[in-house]
């Protein structure tokens, strides 16, 4: 029963999100605007009750496999990405990699700048 | 399948959503046993090869991704309320994410900006379609977002979902090499990294790296769609008149 009352709350959440965003015409998506209001939920409340523990648990675990059903729809674009393969192939892996390595080293240094005693460490790898 | 019974059954199945959410099911306990005998090597990543097995199946069966998304899309469902979730993660890492506001804020909106800006500058002096370059535009952000925002500037949602799904793959394949080749140590830098950059693909990653990393991936994954809503189609309308066509 846990587990069951966890994911109806989610679900609240989701569609008092989805409804707000309608009704107020926010450019942002429901899920994203439930999120924040679980998030400021949680910060009134104090702790992490146990059946959304469990709920967000067992979604969180399996994130990827959510992914799978909107991979799949790629055999629908088989045309259009082997037409434009160059530019989307080259385009979608460069700026994956700037983004990424900017973004880390952006996080790094900000946070040497702004956080004091924040020591990185350089841990031997393998 | 040449007796009539099995035809039969095939005709009722292939219009079934029980059929399609049983091979998404399956594809993915077998893409993630492979990806458990291969010591979690992200190059066996399980989003890569249970859609590379379930379209090959498709193919070879002759089944439409409209019948397939019959049962596919009671997963893909799941990933509103997987969303709604992460507010639990957040919450958890609060207290780190207190005294890191300031350089996880401008991490985010230099990360948002650079992830859209570059990929339609480079799709564009590549030669990509004006369709491809605004298809690729939201890619870092997560799936229903990147495809509210696609459809908005004039892309195509559903080819925005596929390149949001490639984009996060590249991200959780690359993304523990890159980090070991620029020295960035840190699991709250390499998190909010893999957040902006591969959403969340990126962050079922990182969470099998630390669930330090992953909580910061979920939440610059999080707060990054909602900058790439607000920033991307005014990004694109500014880029629109820089660079020439």
């Amino acid at each position: 029963m846990p587990f069951l009352n966890g994911v109806t709350l989610l679900l609240v959440y989701q569609l008092t999100g989805e409804i707000l965003v309608r009704l107020l015409g926010l450019p942002i998506p429901g899920p994203v605007l439930g999120m924040v209001m679980l998030f400021a939920t949680l910060m009134i409340r104090g702790s992490v009750p146990d059946s959304l523990g469990q709920a967000s648990g067992a979604l969180l675990s399996h994130l990827s496999l959510l992914f799978v059903p909107a991979g799949v729809g790629m055999m629908t674009h088989f045309g259009r990405i082997a037409d434009e393969w160059v530019p989307i192939a080259l385009a979608l892996v460069l700026s994956t990699v700037v983004t990424m390595v900017a973004t880390a080293l952006i996080m790094q240094l900000t946070t040497r700048w702004f956080v004091t005693p924040q020591r990185v460490e350089d841990e031997p790898n393998d | 399948m040449t007796e009539p019974g099995l035809r039969d059954i095939w005709v009722y199945l292939s219009a079934s959503p029980l059929l399609g959410l049983t091979m998404t099911l399956v594809a993915y306990g077998l893409a993630y046993r492979l990806y458990l005998k291969t010591h979690a090597s992200p190059l066996a990543n399980p989003v890569v090869t249970s859609v590379a097995l379930l379209i090959l199946v498709l193919l070879a069966t002759g089944t439409s991704y409209q019948d397939y998304f019959e049962g596919g899309q009671f997963v893909h469902f799941l990933l509103g309320p997987a969303t709604v979730a992460l507010a639990v993660p957040l919450y958890q890492q609060f207290r780190r994410l207190r005294e890191l506001w300031l350089p996880v804020t401008i991490s985010l909106l230099c990360g948002v900006v650079i992830a859209a800006g570059s990929s339609v500058a480079l799709a564009k002096l590549l030669g990509g379609s004006l369709e491809i370059q605004m298809s690729l535009a939201p890619k870092s952000a997560t799936a229903p977002v990147a495809m509210g925002i696609s459809e908005k500037i004039g892309g195509l949602p559903s080819l925005t979902a596929v390149l949001v799904v490639l984009t996060g793959i590249t991200g959780a394949v690359l993304g523990t090499k890159l980090f070991e080749w620029i020295r960035v140590k840190d699991d709250t830098a390499k998190g909010i990294a893999m957040g902006v950059a591969a959403h969340g693909i990126g962050t079922a990653r990182a969470f099998q790296v630390s669930s330090q990393m992953g909580a910061f991936s979920g939440l610059a994954m999080a707060l990054s769609a909602f900058a790439t809503a607000l920033l991307v189609p005014w990004l694109v309308d500014l880029m629109a008149s820089w660079l020439p066509v």
